[in-house]
């Protein structure tokens, strides 16, 4: 678990942890970069649309080593849980924009959804919770 | 991250290092922007050859520094992409859109 404040200096703190962890599970590099990639721009929509840019509000992130059956043999992946206390958001806005107009804004949904197989929005009481998960084939576990 | 600007001719080669995440790339897009908007160099060349990690608000960043190139009638050119840099762009569709290449020496050709 981690606790942070809403303060764009930490993301750099959080990828540093991230990619690592990715790697202690056995996810190969292009797998680990784009985890980590999902989890900065998780960060970053909470920091500047669920908290308004405000540097001093909570951020939780909960990470699992989870497990599930693919036919007969089990994959292993990773569950990112991050929790913030903003106001509810509507799911529908978080979809991420087509990308085939070239204007800046918009990219950091897209590139969460490109990342994770679970993409899982949910409020719960005060708290809005993301729930990111990545699964890894046998084909893709790194010695 | 580190940035700045060398001038040579009409034009301006941007030296990025480091991360460019949410923290930092307002920083870049004023830089590049300002440079664009008050020097008019004919040809912006972004130098990312030492930047590790860029996200969705640091690619936004240089969106906005082609399109005000592009405005004025001027070049925006990237060069060194690491392979999370170009990952991204072409996460994004935006690979395409930009004028890349592997060194200043192909950057700066005519």
């Amino acid at each position: 678990m981690m606790a942070l404040y809403s303060n764009p200096r930490l993301l750099s703190v959080v990828r540093g942890a991230v990619e690592p962890l990715a790697e202690a599970l056995g996810f190969p590099a292009p797998l680990r970069r784009s985890i980590t990639r999902a989890v900065d721009e998780a960060l970053t929509n909470i920091m500047r649309h669920s908290y308004g840019n405000r540097p001093d509000r909570p951020i939780a992130l909960y990470f699992r080593k989870i497990r599930r059956q693919n036919g007969e043999s089990a994959e292993q992946g990773l569950e990112i849980l991050l929790c913030d206390r903003g106001p509810a958001i509507n799911p529908g806005k978080l979809r991420g924009r087509p990308l085939d107009e070239i204007r800046p804004g918009g990219l950091g949904l897209h590139l969460i959804h490109e990342a994770m197989d679970k993409v899982e929005f949910t409020r719960k009481g005060l708290t809005n919770r993301l729930r990111l998960v990545k699964y890894l084939d046998k084909a893709g576990i790194e010695d | 991250m580190r940035i700045s600007a060398r001038r040579n001719n009409k034009t301006t080669i941007f030296d990025l290092s480091g991360d460019i995440d949410f923290a930092n790339s307002p920083e870049v897009r004023q830089s590049v922007l300002r440079e664009i908007q008050e020097i008019r160099p004919s040809r912006v060349v972004v130098n990312l050859t030492e930047v590790r990690y860029i996200d969705s608000s640091g690619v936004a960043s240089l969106v906005e520094g082609l399109r005000a190139s592009r405005d004025l009638g001027s070049r925006f050119i990237l060069f060194g992409l690491s392979t999370a840099a170009r990952e991204v762009l072409q996460l994004s569709r935006l690979l395409k859109v930009f004028e890349v290449y592997d060194s200043e020496d192909e950057a700066l050709a005519p």
